[in-house]
């Protein structure tokens, strides 16, 4: 079964106070030279039959609708094999005016 | 008895007496201030209907509140699991013909969300959930919600969230501000670091509101801010229900 991996971004000019938060804690836990942090949601979807243009149409129609607020949101689609390389078929960026 | 509205008459032309108007109230799982905001709308002399969030009809209601809370444990974004829900279809539908919504705390977030209204929201900028009383200036007092205010009035009601940042793009914000859009604006202190100290908005008709301060917690002097300030966005439904019949 073929993984397709949704990755769920805040728009670059929307302050992210999570991420500001872990970056301001790094440096005290030891973990120097980070400049930001940024924080977002991975979605990993396992999907049935094969991985076509089409299956992948509908990822992209599903991040768009409902796992990204496209408002505030940009996101991702990849499509992951069963081995760790990942093949960057249908990459995007869900941009709405 | 008077006789009723005649057949043809839409409800939206009922001839309003108190009592006459139905304001529904939406319940989803992880709904909380459901019954505050029922008791609201019968302590303004309207009647609250209950409507289930896996229920399409809305029982002929004349205009309908989301109230706040956690509606669908507030997974993915608070409001985006709520807002696919079968009772919003027809809400949207209704909103886009006219019929007065008011979202609140929640009910704002899942009006962001189906894009009734426009911007989002997100978590507060310090990361902490804040409950206290909240000042606010009413910017719009001509809106289904806030003709029973004068434009500039100061009111106190609860807040009471951790995603209440409001946000949208700069475009955006300098829209709603050309139109008087802006319903609501934090005083004394922005609580959440929301853009323009923006507290609710309204849509270009002026029929859907959204805020994230509780009016319906503030209509009875025996609690919450030990003020009534909240009660006017009921009673301003009855104001504009009855002036548009």
């Amino acid at each position: 079964m073929a993984r397709v991996v949704v990755d769920v971004m805040l728009k670059p000019e929307i302050l992210d106070p999570q991420g500001q938060a872990v970056q301001r804690a790094l440096p005290r836990l030891g973990f120097e030279g980070i400049a930001g942090v940024r924080q977002g949601k991975r979605f990993e979807l396992e999907v049935e039959g094969p991985v076509d243009d089409a299956a992948l149409a509908r990822v992209h129609e599903m991040a768009e609708t409902f796992l990204a607020n496209t408002v505030i949101e940009d996101f991702t689609v990849r499509v992951e094999t069963d081995a760790d390389t990942v093949a960057t078929t249908g990459t995007e960026s869900g941009v709405r005016s | 008895m008077t006789p009723g509205p005649s057949p043809a008459a839409t409800r939206h032309e009922r001839p309003a007496g108190r009592g006459n108007i139905r304001v529904g109230v939406v319940t989803f799982p992880g709904t909380l201030d459901d019954r505050d905001t029922q008791r609201a709308v019968r302590l303004a002399g309207l009647e609250a209907v209950p409507l289930w969030h896996r229920d399409k009809d809305l029982k002929q209601v004349d205009a309908v509140v989301l109230p706040g809370g956690f509606s669908y444990g507030d997974y993915l974004r608070a409001g985006a699991i709520s807002r696919f829900s079968p009772v919003m279809e027809t809400v949207v539908e209704q909103a886009k013909a006219g019929m007065p919504v008011l979202g609140i705390c929640n009910g704002f977030q899942v009006l962001t969300e189906t894009h009734l209204l426009p911007g989002a929201m997100l978590r507060n900028n310090h990361l902490h959930f804040i409950c206290r009383d909240q000042r606010l200036r009413v910017e719009n007092a001509d809106t289904a919600w806030t003709a029973d205010y004068a434009a500039g009035q100061e009111i106190s009601v609860p807040l009471k969230n951790i995603d209440g940042r409001y946000v949208a793009d700069e475009r955006t914000l300098d829209e709603l501000e050309a139109e008087g859009r802006v319903a609501f604006r934090y005083l004394d202190g922005n609580p959440n670091g929301s853009l323009r100290d923006i507290a609710g908005i309204t849509n270009a008709a002026g029929n859907v509101v959204g805020l994230m301060p509780h009016p319906e917690h503030a209509v009875e002097p025996l609690i919450g801010t030990g003020r009534t300030d909240g009660l006017g966005f009921f009673t301003s439904l009855l104001k504009k229900l009855v002036k548009a019949s």
